[in-house]
């Protein structure tokens, strides 16, 4: 078939384009608005972003999610590229079948069971051992560490899936010891899918109000949860204003992902 | 000297496993648990299947179906399920019919543009999710920007309600688990063999024939992929409904998330949740074995 689309098409993906996009631009575009009614247009103002950075309540809780979420990408890059090399790499072991399961699960698993399920057993951890002692950061930490993993793993799985694994093969026959062959070979070989993996956790971890609000304990909101007390009661500027920075931010970082992914592609194709 | 290897080897498949075990299986039999304890006032608020009375020296083992029983005879959370499983199901559809032709001409992009309208599906993933369901509130109440347009085109004369309607739920599903939807169709068609169509075209079939013949068929794995990577989590939606739904949008994550904060009734909670898993054990394991086959 040719290259090209039917007319009929285009417009139905543009179409599909501008739902995508519409809502997120209007938002953006009223966060520089004057008034305070969101939808009354009252001239371009940076007011709402003034008012955000003063707003002690926000500041503190993006501190606390910012952090939260450092940690659990970190932790569950650790543990997502160990289940995805396990997965990909090894021979076929007792429990294979149930780590699969229990690594594709997550991706879809309804928030507020894993919420719900991860609360009761923090609860009865406490009662049994007197661990964790409360709710909190630590309680967060572990439940998005849990999820993010298995992101991680699909992420290093698909990757490793799509390596040949001529290069390892080589590194055992010279005598590599399994070890250095992970850090030296694999390592390097799959560090892009960790990196985008740590950055997938990181957002999703930031993004996270259902599983965070179940196993959070007083005191301990997290931005997500600050965000949606706020909007609940109906739309807020502020809100409109850090909505702003967030898709900003995402979005540099996302663009220059592809962009490198892109160059580095287009490298590959060239030396074919 | 293979000891030692086989050692490192059951360390590195131990960790993750470990973890996952402790984090996300375990979690489901504590849940499993508590939904046959009866709530009472407490801390924790149900009552212990086990309990010692030091007393007497005996132990008393007590389990409840009474939770279930109370599920299944009132027709509330009947209800729920049913209209869960109805909202998802017809946003997942309306998913697919959305992404189905940008996942099509992604595919059927040159290079460059293909790079650049995969990006442009990908970042409404990255950004957050609560923030989109929040742009949706904005653009849907009654002085909304949607409401201006329909009122300045004159296709209504004055302001409708969107916001906290069923339809807004559907809206809000649908733009928020679009790009679940476009990422695996576009990964199946842009595998496709196209010398199929030119074969197709050369035997004598209509432009809609082969589609219907030919790229629905190959593109079926990835259909399947996106309606479950859409229908699952929907089914158990808290944020939409919450944000976008009226008071009477009835759907069962937010059931659970109401009994659990609101009420404070865990057990009861916890025999909703177990329910729900049941539900839903039958598309998520059909998902893993599709996996499994595209491996």
């Amino acid at each position: 078939m040719k290259q090209g689309s039917s007319v009929a098409l285009k417009v139905m993906a543009g179409a599909g384009f501008v739902f995508l996009y519409a809502p997120i631009i209007a938002l953006i575009v009223y966060s520089f608005n004057e008034s305070k009614l969101v939808t009354v247009w009252g001239g371009w103002s940076l007011k709402w972003y003034v008012e955000l950075f003063r707003n002690e309540q926000i500041m503190s809780a993006a501190w606390v999610s910012l952090k939260i979420a450092f940690i659990s990408a970190t932790l569950a890059s650790v543990l997502g590229t160990l289940a995805g090399f396990v997965l990909s790499r090894m021979r076929k072991f007792a429990g294979k079948a149930m780590l699969t399961g229990w690594v594709t699960a997550p991706l879809v698993m309804p928030e507020v069971i894993t919420g719900l399920s991860l609360l009761l057993l923090f609860v009865s951890l406490e009662n049994m051992f007197g661990w964790p002692a409360g709710r909190g950061v630590t309680t967060i930490v572990i439940a998005h560490t849990t999820f993010c993993l298995a992101y991680v793993a699909v992420v290093v799985q698909s990757r490793l899936a799509s390596l040949d694994e001529t290069l390892e093969e080589a590194a055992m026959d010279l005598g590599a010891k399994p070890i250095s062959l992970f850090f030296l070979i694999t390592l390097p070989l799959i560090a892009p899918a960790i990196i985008s993996g740590w950055l997938l956790s990181f957002t999703l971890s930031l993004d996270d109000l259902v599983i965070a609000s179940f196993v959070s304990g007083p005191g301990n909101s997290t931005l997500p949860m600050v965000i949606f007390s706020k909007v609940r009661l109906g739309v807020t500027p502020e809100v409109n204003a850090l909505a702003t920075l967030m898709i900003v931010t995402v979005s540099i970082a996302v663009i220059a992902a592809i962009v490198i992914m892109h160059r580095q592609n287009r490298f590959k194709d060239t030396n074919k | 000297m293979l000891s030692k290897l086989r050692l490192g080897r059951m360390a590195v498949i131990l960790v993750p496993m470990l973890w996952l075990a402790a984090f996300f299986f375990i979690p489901f039999l504590v849940v499993f648990k508590i939904s046959l304890a009866e709530a009472m006032i407490a801390v924790p608020p149900y009552s212990p299947l086990l309990q010692w009375d030091s007393s007497n020296a005996y132990l008393t083992f007590k389990v409840t179906f009474g939770n279930y029983l109370y599920l299944f005879e009132s027709r509330f959370y009947l209800d729920a399920y049913l209209s869960s499983l109805k909202i998802a199901a017809i946003s997942t559809f309306f998913a697919l019919l959305i992404g189905f032709p940008i996942a099509y001409l992604i595919a059927r992009s040159r290079p460059t543009m293909r790079t650049i309208l995969l990006a442009l599906v990908i970042l409404p993933f990255w950004t957050s999710f609560l923030l989109r369901v929040y742009a949706w509130m904005a653009l849907l109440k009654k002085n909304g920007l949607v409401n201006d347009f329909l009122l300045a085109t004159g296709i209504i004369d004055q302001p409708i309600q969107i916001l906290q309607t069923d339809f807004a739920v559907y809206l809000g599903i649908v733009y928020t688990y679009l790009p679940f939807m476009i990422l695996p169709l576009y990964t199946t068609l842009e595998k496709m063999d196209l010398n199929l169509l030119d074969a197709a075209q050369d035997l004598g079939a209509k432009p809609y024939q082969s589609f219907f013949l030919v790229t629905l068929p190959l593109a079926k794995p990835g259909i399947i992929a996106g309606c479950l990577l859409v229908f699952i989590p929907a089914v158990g939606e808290y944020v939409i409904p919450a944000l976008l739904g009226g008071s009477d949008t009835l759907m069962i994550g937010r059931v659970l998330w109401d009994e659990f904060f609101l009420n404070r009734d865990w057990p009861l909670a916890s025999a909703v949740a177990v329910v729900m898993l049941i539900v839903l054990v039958g598309p998520i394991m059909f998902m893993r074995n599709s996996n499994k086959e595209a491996e």
